[in-house]
């Protein structure tokens, strides 16, 4: 069996309230086991405000500031902000934004921020819908998911709004997306962001619900593996918003990946194609973009 | 030092003077000298502040809510829009328990757009937890400014220093502006009473229940409770400081009065010039000038006015389908009250319409004349023809 090279330091204790199988509460895990020391997290309202626990408990060993829901990049900057007249350089500002609070409510916010250039590790936990709500779609539920209010023939006929391209239009020096099935990919992604002191910092993590996705717990992880396999989530960097590193290659038919979950399930073959092409073109833009490619 | 400076300079001064370490703003008229000049300052380092220049009222007010919940003292103004936009997180302030103090001058909200003078924008925030003090001159708004800070630190509670537009923000009168040295010994350093630390952590604002959330409303009620009282005190040394008295409200004349305006901000001035030349001709007028709105100076509304005749309240605002905000408040407060007077509501000068001695005299005829109010609200200066083309 495998071991990963990884810290046993801890800062997300037992006892939170996520779901089996929670993407986001493995995303808080790894990203946290290679923040380290010196964390202050800033999460508006998500599924991470709830998973990390009720007044008067918390799971997370570090202090959190819970905010409004579109206010993740001004609140992260205020923060930030009293650090630095408090002379305090050492500690880091981590926004822990979900899909909501990045891609819709929050993305004036985080945008302002950006443009800002905060000194801040802003990241998008994806989960692809509000889920903490009851599986609403957002502006990041991809093409051809049932949401509850993209219910049956109705699912969503538009794309996943592409987050990471916007983040490039702001010329922001790091940009990386990762996935919970990747944690070392992950943990090294975060621990260049944390390097990276004195500027805006945004990382994507694609972090599966199971809940929401219609798929069994103990899939989650597998879910994630196959969604960066099948270049629907692909793993690239982006430094100041031109120079494109790609960090894997996936092969694998978009089919192994939307099978796995009822959210697809109403799919017909004409759709998969449609979604194969969709992914296709996406893939051969960031190829078309990354100027070393490295296969695995 | 007596300078002339507008009602925005007398906010930026005090808030350079007041040490403040974050800043977040947004522009919007008429509020923006006060934020162009904090600008300044941080630019040439006469203050020590971050300023961040956020892209809208709502982060605005979350920046300094994330500042604040960093352990330092904010600053933020705004205007009308930029207040109704900031609403959520005006509950937000309060309900984290934070010391922020914004300067939020009056202007009406649109449509049709309108720049002017309107209370509506800062009394419908009045059950956002909020203290809201109303100025009058451009030194009550300095000397409110510092107490601000002193108020909101000692309860926890934020505190709204509410000018009027323009005839305030954008007026130039004598300002005695303090040095530096009797304001710190006034305004120490912020010292807050919980902060984001690594060295201590703890989840701020989560979510909470049902078997702890109602505490923690009744706290923010009680807290706001003991503003009168802190007010009190925090007043007193600012006397002994700077030799100026300040008051939850003031009466003017009101000891033999038969008719006594109650208002608040720039009108207080076009009354008390009203109330002399009433006196002048003989005539019982006094006046109640409301400064603290929030809390609601409800004991010293009720000694002032119970067993006097009659009141007439002067609002530059409206709560569409009752009436004029402090005439409301005033009524309730007065409910309770021993022999409580005739409460007369008129609704005057919104939108920046003027609102001069001669309105007021007016508005003092037409009390004295009536057995009883009319209406609700009564509303001064209409133009007929001009209502009555939109009612066709």
């Amino acid at each position: 069996m495998a071991t990963l090279n990884m810290t046993d330091e801890n800062y997300f204790k037992p006892g939170h309230l996520g779901c089996p199988g929670c993407g986001a509460a493995i995303a808080i895990k790894f990203a946290l086991k290679a923040l380290g020391e010196n964390i202050i997290m800033v999460i508006p309202a998500s599924c991470a405000s709830i998973i990390i626990g009720p007044y008067p408990q918390s799971a997370l060993n570090i202090p959190v500031l819970h905010t409004a829901f579109a206010t993740a990049g001004a609140a992260a900057s205020g923060v930030r902000a009293a650090l630095d007249m408090k002379d305090d350089t050492e500690t880091t500002v981590l926004s822990w934004a979900g899909d909501g609070g990045t891609f819709d409510i929050g993305f004036q916010s985080l945008s302002g921020a950006v443009e800002r250039n905060e000194d801040c590790i802003f990241v998008c936990y994806d989960n692809e819908a509000y889920m903490n709500t009851g599986v609403q779609r957002s502006s990041s539920t991809p093409y051809g998911m049932r949401t509850t209010t993209t219910p049956g023939q109705d699912w969503k006929k538009t794309r996943k709004k592409n987050i990471m391209e916007t983040m490039a239009a702001h010329r922001i020096p790091y940009a990386a997306t990762a996935s919970i099935a990747f944690p070392e990919d992950m943990m090294a992604k975060f621990k260049k962001a944390k390097g990276k002191k004195g500027g805006a910092r945004f990382i994507h993590v694609f972090a599966s619900c199971a809940t929401g996705w219609g798929a069994p717990s103990e899939t989650s992880v597998k879910i994630a593996r196959l969604a960066v396999q099948t270049n629907i989530f692909p793993l690239y960097e982006i430094e100041n918003g031109t120079r494109y590193t790609l960090n894997y290659k996936g092969d694998r038919p978009v089919e192994d990946y939307l099978q796995t979950q009822g959210r697809f399930a109403h799919l017909s073959k004409a759709d998969v194609t449609q979604i194969q092409k969709m992914v296709t073109e996406e893939w051969d833009n960031i190829c078309r973009k990354t100027e070393a490619f490295q296969p695995e | 030092m007596r300078q002339v400076a507008e009602g925005s300079q007398a906010v930026s001064e005090a808030v350079r003077l007041a040490k403040v370490q974050v800043i977040a703003a947004y522009p919007i008229t008429p509020q923006t000298h006060i934020v162009e000049a904090l600008s300044d300052f941080c630019a040439k380092g006469t203050l020590n502040a971050r300023f961040i220049c956020v892209e809208s009222e709502h982060s605005a007010m979350a920046a300094i809510i994330g500042a604040a919940s960093g352990g330092v003292r904010t600053f933020t103004a705004t205007s009308s829009h930029g207040l109704a936009y900031m609403h959520e997180l005006l509950h937000w302030a309060s309900g984290a328990r934070l010391p922020l103090v914004i300067a939020e001058v009056n202007r009406a909200l649109g449509p049709g757009w309108n720049i002017w003078l309107d209370q509506t924008d800062s009394l419908s925030q009045r059950d956002t937890g909020w203290i809201q003090m109303y100025c009058e001159d451009s030194q009550d708004v300095l000397d409110s400014t510092l107490m601000a800070y002193r108020l909101a630190e000692s309860v926890n509670l934020p505190v709204m220093v509410v000018l009027d537009a323009f005839f305030l923000s954008h007026t130039y009168e004598p300002v005695d502006v303090p040095d530096q040295g009797p304001v710190d010994r006034f305004l120490p350093p912020f010292l807050p009473r919980f902060q984001l630390d690594p060295a201590n952590p703890g989840a701020f604002n989560q979510f909470v229940a049902p078997h702890a959330y109602m505490e923690m409303r009744y706290n923010i009620q009680t807290a706001m409770e003991k503003v009168p009282e802190n007010y009190a005190r925090i007043a007193e040394e600012f006397e002994i400081i700077f030799g100026r008295q300040h008051t939850p409200a003031e009466a003017v004349q009101c000891g033999d009065a038969e008719i006594i305006f109650v208002t608040a901000g720039t009108t207080v001035s076009t009354c008390r010039q009203a109330v002399n030349r009433l006196r002048s001709k003989g005539e019982k007028a006094g006046l109640l000038k409301l400064k603290l709105f929030r809390p609601f100076p409800v004991d010293f509304v009720r000694q002032i006015l119970s067993g006097k005749q009659k009141v007439a309240v002067v609002d530059r605002n409206c709560s569409f389908g009752a009436s004029g905000i402090f005439a409301q408040e005033l009524k309730a407060a007065l409910y309770q009250a021993e022999s409580p007077p005739q409460v007369y509501g008129y609704i005057a000068g919104l939108g920046g319409r003027d609102v001069t001695p001669e309105t007021i005299e007016d508005i003092y005829w037409q009390t004295k004349k009536a057995d009883r109010p009319r209406t609700e609200n009564m509303w001064v200066g209409l133009d007929q023809e001009t209502v009555e083309s939109w009612q066709r």
